[in-house]
């Protein structure tokens, strides 16, 4: 299904999520700029990552719509009917997982071009070319025949973060990117989605580092209990949040760090 | 009786060469078998599900022996004569087809969730995420278990003997009965058997250390 509102790259519209009889998500709606980086932060438990989970499909929701660019998938619709509508939609949006989940079998270029090569059938020396376009951004120019063990998690996150991108994405989602690492390694990993934001790439990042996405978010949802609580600008919510919720978690948070 | 053993080595030879092949034979085609039985286990439809169920409990629930007579002394009764090497080959496929199976469904399943969302994330079908992502991952798994059960394999072709399938034992005991060599026979015939387990052994280890070599840090 084709949307003629072009300025708006993401849509989500009454999207519930329960497992068993806990209600994760209870309806949410959102819209993402073209461009714009949009920041999910929010106590464990607050339905944050199922809420990507979902803008992808790796989690099924129970109600709603999920609009990526022109690809529209709707649960009202039986989902069995769109299991392609769902791979094309996964095609626009990669996906940055919170622990790499690179394909341990296979070198660092080899991970990279398998979505190319396999699901989009480029030509194996097209893709390898764009392949090493992509690591050397992510600067792990010199490791693509590494096989993932022998990286740093630090390492593995830039070539997962590489591997999304080499199938020319329109969005990038990134689930708790920096959550699995040691914390000297967060920061190769963050310079690396500062760099994407600058490039005005349409991003929505789940995130603990509140510092980070103070700087490089446009926008910031604060999400607590299944439910969008605040939004607003990102340096907005964090100097002056007007919620209670808010309030308590940045607190929170500030005295923790 | 150094002529003696000597004049029984081509017919020891031409045993083990029916060994053999009926060993190979029956792996690939059990091998294909046992993917087949796997991925009918997993399928969520019962209408696959259940016979896989039914056939991997009945091969491991009989002994071998049991099934190459229904085979080659059953199936007559229903007009199907089978020659001694295609009930033998028929039997140990089936068999090896029991087994695999249930060894690769359970490697199938090792392979953590994460792996099937990572393919699914850049969208792959589930048909590209077995092949591309499951799949390499299980047989690592499975390996030593196969390796294994083509060990075992080898060993059982000499229930073959049993239906007439002229193989390394039968002549073992061919030339046995004829010669009164028996323990020189009997112990020739182990040789063989070790000297092949031991090669199929290497084979294996040599397989596993390939496949494990994206597990050493560079």
């Amino acid at each position: 299904m084709k949307n003629s509102n072009s300025n708006t790259m993401i849509a989500v519209t009454g999207l519930k999520k329960s497992f068993e009889n806990n209600h994760v998500l209870s309806g949410i709606d959102l819209k993402v700029k073209k461009g714009e980086v949009l920041a999910i932060i929010g106590p464990s438990g607050s339905g944050k990552t199922t809420l990507l989970r979902c803008l992808n499909f790796l989690e099924t929701p129970n109600a709603g719509s999920v609009r990526i660019s022109d690809i529209n998938v709707d649960t009202d619709i039986d989902l069995k009917k769109q299991k392609r509508a769902i791979r094309e939609l996964r095609q626009r949006a990669g996906f940055v997982f919170q622990n790499f989940n690179l394909f341990p079998h296979r070198t660092v270029l080899k991970n990279i071009i398998e979505g190319p090569v396999i699901v989009k059938k480029e030509e194996l020396s097209d893709a390898e070319k764009r392949a090493r376009k992509f690591l050397k951004k992510v600067g792990m120019a010199n490791k693509e025949n590494a096989y993932p063990s022998a990286l740093s998690g630090g390492q593995q996150q830039r070539v997962a973060i590489a591997r999304a991108l080499a199938m020319e994405p329109e969005v990038v989602l990134f689930d708790e990117p920096t959550s699995a690492l040691d914390p000297e390694l967060v920061g190769e990993v963050l310079a690396v989605i500062k760099e994407l934001a600058s490039e005005n790439r349409t991003m929505i990042i789940v995130t603990h580092e509140m510092a980070f996405a103070r700087d490089v978010a446009d926008r910031v949802i604060f999400m607590a209990d299944g439910q969008i609580v605040e939004e607003a600008p990102a340096k907005e919510l964090f100097s002056s949040p007007k919620r209670e919720r808010t309030k308590r978690f940045l607190k929170k948070i500030l005295q923790e760090s | 009786m150094i002529d003696l053993l000597l004049g029984s080595v081509p017919f020891l030879l031409k045993g083990t060469a029916f060994t053999v092949g009926l060993s190979a034979g029956s792996m690939v085609l059990g091998l294909s078998l046992g993917f087949i039985v796997a991925f009918m286990h997993l399928s969520p439809s019962i209408f696959f599900k259940w016979p896989a169920m039914f056939f991997v409990s009945f091969i491991r629930g009989t002994p071998l022996i049991v099934q190459l007579f229904l085979i080659y002394y059953g199936l007559p009764e229903f007009g199907i004569r089978l020659d001694p090497i295609p009930a033998a080959l028929l039997g140990l496929s089936l068999n090896v087809g029991g087994y695999t199976g249930e060894i690769l469904r359970g490697a199938i399943n090792s392979v953590d969730k994460s792996h099937w969302e990572a393919a699914y994330s850049i969208g792959m079908t589930p048909a590209q995420a077995m092949r591309r992502s499951i799949l390499p991952q299980a047989i690592r798994v499975a390996l030593p278990a196969l390796g294994n059960t083509f060990l075992s394999l080898l060993k059982d072709t000499a229930i073959a003997a049993t239906i007439q399938v002229p193989e390394l034992f039968r002549q073992a005991q061919l030339i046995s009965a004829r010669t009164y060599e028996v323990f020189a026979m009997y112990l020739s015939a182990a040789a063989i058997y070790w000297i092949l387990s031991t090669v199929i052994s290497r084979f294996q280890s040599k397989m596993e250390k390939q496949s494990n070599r994206h597990l050493r840090a560079s």
